[in-house]
């Protein structure tokens, strides 16, 4: 389970998450990296004071402000506030932002926008939400549609009915971030984007469309909220944000104070990434930026009057920590949740002397911060080292930005540390603001000057292309052409290579700057701006990845070089719709079976319950078919929106090597996660147990399910009992051989919940196999009807078996086609088919007696004699042999060795004519007769 | 003159006769395709037909090649597959896995092997093999991905076919024959295997799913035909180096085949057997009689041979017994012959060997009872006799129940060719009750 982590592995993120995993392993590790972790942070909480008393009392002037609807919303009331039970965290979350919400994989949370909030009337709070589907959550034949490879990244506005978009409000973990994508933008690839989600088409059930321009602008306004909220150093929207009116901005900036989780997780990753790929010069500027961040913090307390989180105290924000600890690894909770109180343990001492000792300067914090960088990030210095200059820059300026992103945090922890305090502002207040300003000068002219920092690409074809896309850009944003130009690096400053992403990436880089610009001003994101603008190239730098896992890997035969010959004759294409693996488009004579089957699946989904149902047959009857075929129509149906859309998984009994592999099967078959089985119950059976939003109903068939027995009978009582909760919406259609399999071999508590919907296959009669056949064939003449009905009646006869008389009928074509030269209709007579018919059912004992040697026959009558002398039907080899020899005398025939007589006596058993005793005892050896005497008389005589 | 013309000759003779053995001995011994096939012309073009249509039409199948041992299954299989080998559409497309009970003893190890043979396990990364289950998996959804007309057709051959129907749920063989019996990767299972029961043995919903072709090998010939494949197994190639000797041989081959003698020795070995491995062996041992001076078979060669191959491996051991380890054999057979095959020990033969000496031995000592005791051991280690199982093994030596694992006809046989053997012990051991 614990996933094999690569030293190459990016980042400290993976890097805890790697230590949090293998506890045991590296607990010492663990600790260390979460005290540093602890002491920087706890270290910024005393950074700067400025008071934050008036800003949380403010409400800002957005028109979004809803009446307390929620008891936990908060200041405002245009959010909700969530605390989280793990970490005893506070989390606010705005409505229109996006947010994960528990779904049935904790690996996969579902994205929602959140939209509405309201109490219902039982004090259950509800949010309403819009939905947005992973392409995971996709059905499988669906995704063909897209026909472009899908980022993991890439979410899709969900339209398709049937969701309910009402879901409680308890099931939100956390906000996330997705960033709309106009139609031809590409994805960005992100390395550690998990948390970032990009949405550029939606789904609405059927197919794939791109945004529509209202959703589109109406996604990317929410974004734009959130943004502000969660300054990101990747922007990838549209240029139409860029004009943003002053005010608007400051408007954004009220609200950026409610950070997303996710970022700040990222921003303790990168940002220590930052320092150990920093340049000495790069150093030397970031102890000048630490210098100015006492105006940036005292702009964003201006700006920012609503604290969303002002009631939070210092103990508040190490919690905060813990849970970004959370958010790192929504994967395992509980390895999660070891962490958290590692940090509260070793990080609370540290923390409690700080805040003791008040001079510390930003400066100071800085030094701690890349003391843990340099803790946890050694890794990935290492390979920025290694990566091309241009990657490095790019590294630089990423992490700057992130750095950037720290330090805004940072100083939000410390105001929020000095809340208690209460001081004046107003002079910070100004200087703020002039800082600011100059800081935006400063912006300007180093902007200018970018083109001379940045490594420059030698390939001209690149800048050609950068030129194209410049110039397509030009186009496209012509209306804010004038405040663009000041930002837009030319051509020849972008020295990315030339790819379709950086059609998004190239218009955003400005509007990053100008958002950071507007909301922190902290010059040092801003020292080196051209370095945005090669964001791209780390992602053509080969990735260091760990090795995939081979779970992902989809195996799959080579593909053959030649294409199969079409059938040439009408032989050939009878053999070839003979086949039992061909589809046919109807399974005839078995209408009712199917309409019961129908009938009681579909009144299930309708009514969004569960359910079992038991179908019981000999092999060949139809059942896994029909089953089958139930299926594809309902599927037909739910595409059709005549029913509820819901989930098809199928497991197999035989195909599994233990019983207690079901459960692994099924939750990989639902969720996509591979676990152990004892671990995927346990899933499985808090999956089906609890309510949740967007599930669909699940329709499970279990073949073969004689063989999920146990001797507890575990897997079974937990799969008929699962339909019983109210939540799960799982249908079971379970199919076995026996019809009594419920009687004979499960308990009583088995068999209840199983109940008593139950179906038996009878098998084909003549006239059915007769019509399967017919209609197989499909009016290609090839059979004499004479022919086929030879074959229904006789497998009718012996088994009923449709499998059995596809085969006969396949086999006689094949003795038709050799033999054509000889018949004169070229159709398949009854001739061909009962020597088919003789071939597969005819005893081969007695052809093989006749052709068995002599001495071998004479050993057959030899036991024969000797078991009626003894009149037992057990003889030893020694007594046969007197038998043998005797009969060799009487025919005058040279007499065998004893080894000779051995041997004779261990080829017959080899045939399994006779059964032999399995021990070296010689003439000891204890023989019976595997066949019938009558059988062997038989064979013996004819000669 | 003449001297040096016959060593040159000679010399000629050594390079040549190695010649002949080396070819002949491939022949015996190797199951290799290029020999001949011998009456089985149809299930030859049966099997050649049904891979055909996988490898070329993407037909799954599945079939059974069922005969006993030594009748040439794995050769039928060998020379169908190196035809198809020489389709050109066939050897790029197909692929195979060879599969032997023996080896594959549980699924567990057959589905590794088959991941391996088909060539998966770079696929399956980092972790070579993963468990049974994700390996079962793994494997089922490569599998399925294909489909009929794009994927390769993949030949699965199971040697001794039997023997997977003895693992665990027969998850393997109900797997295959789906997978042949659904529209996935064409897939041909080809199962050998020497037992005439095994339908019976695959499990209703595995039976279910096999498509009952079933392919006979029955060495269905009959003496004269016996004779012509001794001739065909021992004619030397016309490709071989020396030219005039080819003619010398394959005559002698002829003359040989219609010597009375040999053709009575042929009839008796083709009465005990009719498996082509067993003319083989007869050959094999004649073969090695060749030698420069004697370069041509003969009647009395085979006749050797055919001793060689017919002697009773246990009476043979009797020749080389001592005397008073022979007298308790005999002890042994008396006591038998008056308890009707009822288990002795030590004591009762101990107390019948005293009283041969007593009353008949003219020439034997009397030993001392260790010493019979250690002769009675010795016949324990060459497992003339054997203990009977299931009883307590804490009795005392001398107690422990015993029974002889020779036939009396053996021991007598034995007598009969047993150089110096006293008188009055061959008397001993003829002689009936009446003595006593």
């Amino acid at each position: 389970m614990a996933a094999a982590w690569s030293p190459r592995a990016r980042g400290g993120r993976s890097l805890q998450r790697a230590l949090a995993r293998n506890s045991s392993l590296s607990l010492g590790a663990c600790a260390s990296v979460v005290t540093s972790h602890r002491a920087g942070l706890g270290l910024s909480r005393r950074g700067a004071g400025a008071p934050l008393q008036e800003g949380s009392g403010e409400s800002p002037g957005s028109g979004q402000s809803r009446p307390g609807l929620l008891t936990s919303l908060r200041g405002g009331g245009w959010g909700i506030s969530i605390k989280s039970e793990r970490s005893l965290t506070e989390m606010c979350i705005q409505l229109g932002e996006f947010v994960l919400v528990e779904g049935e994989n904790a690996d996969q949370p579902f994205v929602a926008k959140l939209l509405k909030l309201y109490e219902d009337g039982s004090q259950e709070k509800h949010a309403v939400v819009q939905w947005f589907s992973r392409i995971t959550e996709l059905p499988l034949n669906k995704r063909k549609l897209l026909q472009r490879e899908v980022s993991p990244q890439e979410i899709f506005l969900d339209k398709a009915p049937g969701y309910d978009t009402d879901i409680n409000v308890e099931t939100i973990i956390k906000n996330v971030k997705v960033i709309p994508l106009a139609p031809k933008e590409a994805v960005p690839v992100r390395s550690n984007g998990k948390q970032i989600f990009f949405v550029k088409e939606s789904w609405d059930g059927k197919c794939f469309k791109p945004l529509s321009p209202g959703s589109l602008s109406e996604l990317k306004e929410a974004e734009k909220n959130k943004r502000v909220g969660s300054p990101s150093p990747l922007t990838d929207c549209q240029t139409s944000d860029f004009i943003c009116s002053l005010k608007a901005e400051t408007d954004r900036v009220t609200r950026s104070t409610v950070k997303t989780k996710n970022v700040q997780m990222e921003i303790e990753s990168r940002h220590s990434a930052s320092k150990s790929s920093l340049s000495k010069e790069r150093h030397s500027q970031r102890v000048a930026n630490g210098i100015n961040t006492p105006g940036a913090r005292k702009k964003l307390q201006l700006n920012s009057p609503t604290k969303s989180r002002n009631k939070l105290t210092g103990c508040d924000v190490l919690e905060l920590l813990g849970d970004d600890c959370d958010a790192l690894e929504p994967l395992e909770p509980s390895a999660t949740r070891r962490k958290v109180t590692f940090t509260e343990i070793l990080g609370s001492p540290p923390k409690i002397s700080r805040t003791n000792g008040e001079s510390d300067s930003p400066l100071t914090i800085r030094g701690d911060w890349s003391k843990l960088a340099e803790t946890v990030r050694i890794v990935p210095y290492r390979r920025s080292q290694a990566s091309s200059l241009k990657a490095k820059n790019l590294d630089g300026k990423d992490d700057d930005t992130w750095h950037l992103n720290g330090r805004n945090e940072e100083e939000e922890t410390e105001e929020r540390a000095r809340e208690s305090r209460k001081t004046t502002k107003q002079a910070a207040t100004s200087k703020s603001n002039s800082k600011s300003d100059t800081n935006l000068a400063e912006e300007q002219e180093l902007k200018t000057r970018s083109p001379v920092v940045i490594p420059r690409s030698h390939r001209k074809c690149v800048q050609k292309t950068t030129a194209r896309i410049a110039e397509q850009l030009h186009f496209l944003n012509i209306s804010e052409q004038d405040r663009e130009d000041d930002y837009l690096p030319s051509t020849d400053c972008s020295d990315s290579s030339s790819s379709e992403e950086e059609e998004s990436m190239v218009p955003c880089t400005p509007k990053r700057k100008m958002r950071s610009s507007t909301t922190l001003s902290t010059p040092k994101s801003l020292r080196k701006p051209s370095d945005i603008t090669p964001a791209k190239t780390p992602r053509k730098t080969p990735e260091p990845r760990t090795p995939k896992t081979p779970r992902n890997a989809t195996p799959r035969i080579p593909i053959r070089n030649q294409a199969t010959e079409k059938p040439a004759n009408v032989l050939e294409e009878a053999r070839l719709r003979l086949h039992v693996s061909t589809i046919p488009g109807s399974l005839p004579c078995r209408e009712e079976e199917f309409q019961d089957i129908y009938n009681f699946v579909e009144s299930k989904l309708i009514d969004g319950t569960g359910g079992c149902m038991y179908i019981s047959g000999v092999p060949g009857t139809g059942k896994t078919a029909t089953v089958h075929e139930v299926i594809r129509c309902l599927q037909q149906a739910a595409e059709n929106d005549e029913l509820p859309s819901f989930q098809f998984i199928e497991i197999n009994g035989m195909k599994l090597t233990d019983p207690h592999q079901a459960y692994v099967q099924i939750l990989q078959l639902l969720t996509g996660q591979k676990v152990t089985a004892t671990h995927a119950a346990e899933l499985l059976a808090k999956l089906f147990s609890t309510p949740g939003p967007k599930r669909k109903t699940t329709v499970l068939i279990v073949d073969e399910l004689d063989l999920l027995w146990t001797r507890k009978q575990d897997v079974m009582y937990n799969l008929f009992d699962w339909p019983t909760q109210k939540q799960a919406k799982l249908i079971i259609l379970a199919i076995a051989n026996t019809m009594d399999l419920p009687e004979r071999i499960m308990m009583n508590r088995v068999a209840s919940r199983l109940g008593l919907t139950r179906m038996s296959f009878q098998p084909y009669t003549y006239k059915q196999l007769q019509q399967i056949i017919s209609s197989r064939l499909n009016h290609i003449k090839a059979f004499e009807e004479d022919a086929i009905q030879l074959v229904s009646r006789k497998v009718a006869a012996l088994s009923g078996d449709a499998r059995r008389c596809l085969d006969i009928c396949r086999r006689s074509t094949e003795i038709c086609e050799f033999s054509s030269q000889k018949s004169a209709s070229g159709l398949v007579s009854m001739a061909h088919v009962m020597k088919a018919i003789d071939e597969m059912f005819s005893s081969p004992y007695i052809n093989s007696i006749r052709n068995a040697s002599l001495h071998e026959q004479m050993f057959l009558k030899a036991i024969i004699a000797e078991f009626r002398r003894s009149g037992l039907e057990e003889a030893t080899v020694q007594q046969i042999y007197h038998q043998h020899v005797a009969l060799c005398r009487i025919e005058g025939l040279q007499i065998p060795t004893v080894s000779e007589i051995m041997a004779i006596c261990s080829r017959l058993g080899a045939c399994r004519f006779l059964l032999l005793e399995s021990n070296n005892k010689y003439l000891h050896v204890r023989v019976r007769l595997n066949i019938s005497q009558d059988d062997v008389m038989y064979a013996l005589k004819q000669e | 003159m003449s001297k040096r013309k016959s060593k040159e000759t000679s010399s000629v003779n050594g390079e040549c006769i190695s010649q002949v053995q080396r070819i002949l001995r491939e022949r015996f011994c190797h199951q290799c395709p290029n020999g001949k096939l011998f009456g089985v012309q149809l299930q030859y073009k049966h099997l050649l037909e049904l891979l055909k249509r996988t490898t070329i039409h993407g037909e799954s199948n599945s079939a059974l090649i069922i005969g006993p041992r030594g009748s040439g299954k794995t050769t039928l299989l060998n020379h169908v597959l190196k035809e198809l080998m020489e389709i050109k559409q066939v050897r790029e497309n197909l692929l195979q896995v060879h599969l032997n009970g023996l080896l594959q003893t549980n699924d567990k190890i057959a589905l590794k092997e088959i991941t391996r043979q088909l060539q998966m396990e770079n696929v399956v990364g980092d972790k070579v093999f993963g468990s049974f289950a994700e390996n079962l998996a793994f494997l089922l959804d490569a599998l399925k991905k294909g489909d009929r007309d794009s994927s390769c057709p993949v030949l699965f051959i199971l040697d001794e076919f039997d023997l997977f129907v003895h693992h665990k749920n027969q998850t393997l063989l109900y797997n295959l024959f789906d997978i042949s019996q659904s529209a996935q990767t064409p897939v041909t299972v080809i199962g050998l295997t020497c037992r005439q029961d095994i339908l019976e043995l695959l499990e209703k919903r595995v039976k279910s799913r096999f498509s009952h072709r079933q392919i006979y090998l029955m060495n269905s010939f009959d003496f004269k035909q016996y004779l012509r494949i001794f001739k065909e197994q021992l004619y030397l190639p016309a490709e071989f180096l020396y030219k005039p000797f080819i003619q010398k041989w394959n005559k002698n081959v002829q003359s040989l085949s219609e010597d009375r003698t040999v053709q009575d020795l042929l009839q008796n070995h083709f009465h005990c057997s009719k498996d082509l491995r067993s003319l083989h062996m007869l050959l094999m041992l004649a073969l090695s009689s060749i030698t420069v001076s004697h370069p041509f078979m003969t009647g009395s060669d085979l006749l050797e041979a055919s001793r060689l191959c017919r002697m009773d491996s246990k009476a043979n051991i009797v020749h080389g017994l001592s005397v008073l380890e022979i007298c308790l054999i005999i002890a042994m057979k008396h006591l038998n012959d008056v308890y009707e095959g009822e288990p002795f020990n030590f004591q009762m033969v101990y107390n019948e060997f005293q009283k041969f000496i007593q009353r008949k031995a003219h020439s034997m000592y009397n030993f001392e009872k260790p010493v019979v005791m250690k002769a009675f051991e010795h016949l324990l280690q060459l497992e003339l006799i054997k203990p009977i199982e299931g009883l307590p093994v804490r009795a005392q030596r001398e107690y422990l129940l015993m029974k002889l694992l020779l036939d009396n006809n053996q021991i007598m046989d034995a007598l009969q060719v047993y150089p110096n053997c006293p008188t009055d012990v061959k008397q001993w051991a003829t002689s009936s009750l009446s003595w006593l």
